[in-house]
């Protein structure tokens, strides 16, 4: 089993993917979705060498929504900086200590905090395991640093590690 | 073919469009008026997040409607637009973070020096 499906969240993900691009859900679709999703999950063993555990998957709808409110928050803060006749954001780089080190979730991670207006993830140092953030409207570092871990890391420590 | 939609449901799909634009146009604008590349690299993202997010959310409302079946591919063009920005910002960001280091600029934070190799 393992053999055949190493990576079954991938192989689940790709099914549903191909199902909601053809917008079917009729036998031949699932059954060529289903090839699809085996033969792509096996390829994937070449850059995915480890399985990927997903401890607590409920907790991701969480993340989902606190990530998908702090998008809406961030755009709104964003836009009301830029419509300033002459914009003024107090700008910085942030260098941030990391406890996550699972590649996944700092893969999620940098996808949440860049796909939010007003933070861009630069670099992430796995030695030090830091990474350099720059933020568009700096206004505590310390505040912002801890408002990151407590939202979106303490989650996805739970969920990964 | 707009009438084929309840009046509310319009106004809904409409405000949606148009707010969605609305924030793409305010990224876009931000792009231009910004002054330094760190601060560009945000304007941009306004259109890919929830610019974006919008006028998919107001297509896949539209067409459910209009074709009565859920229409919900929009999906995954937020996802892979969510999925593939942070690589192409990534890859851009640091470039001019090793181009600003050779330079020696004074506002960017310096490399970190590589540690010691643990014996």
């Amino acid at each position: 089993m393992r053999r055949l499906l190493p990576h079954p969240i991938l192989a689940c993900f790709l099914l549903v993917l191909w199902l909601v691009l053809q917008q079917s859900a009729g036998f031949g679709h699932i059954l060529l979705g289903s090839i699809i999703a085996i033969a792509v999950s096996a390829a994937a063993t070449a850059v995915i060498p480890d399985q990927v555990i997903v401890k607590r998957p409920y907790k991701l709808l969480v993340l989902f929504a606190v990530a998908g409110l702090d998008v809406i928050r961030s755009n709104l803060a964003v836009m009301s900086v830029l419509f300033h006749p002459r914009p003024k954001p107090t700008a910085g780089f942030i260098e941030m200590e990391l406890t996550l080190t699972n590649s996944f979730a700092l893969a999620i991670l940098a996808c949440i905090l860049t796909a939010t207006p007003g933070s861009a993830w630069l670099e992430y140092d796995r030695e030090r395991s830091t990474v350099l953030i720059h933020v568009f409207d700096v206004v505590d570092e310390d505040a912002w640093v801890a408002t990151v871990k407590r939202r979106y890391e303490t989650l996805l420590l739970e969920i990964f590690e | 073919m707009i009438a084929d939609l309840p009046l509310w449901l319009s106004i809904l799909v409409s405000a949606f469009v148009v707010l969605g634009a609305l924030l793409t146009m305010a990224g876009c604008f931000g792009l231009v008026r910004l002054k330094s590349f760190y601060l560009r690299i945000h304007g941009p993202t306004m259109g890919t997040s929830m610019g974006g997010g919008l006028i998919l959310l107001a297509s896949a409302i539209y067409f459910t409607v209009t074709r009565e079946r859920l229409v919900v591919h929009e999906l995954i063009i937020f996802l892979f637009v969510s999925l593939t920005t942070p690589v192409t910002l990534m890859l851009l960001a640091r470039a001019t973070l090793f181009r600003d280091r050779v330079e020696g600029q004074i506002d960017v934070p310096r490399r970190p020096e590589k540690l010691a190799p643990k014996d």
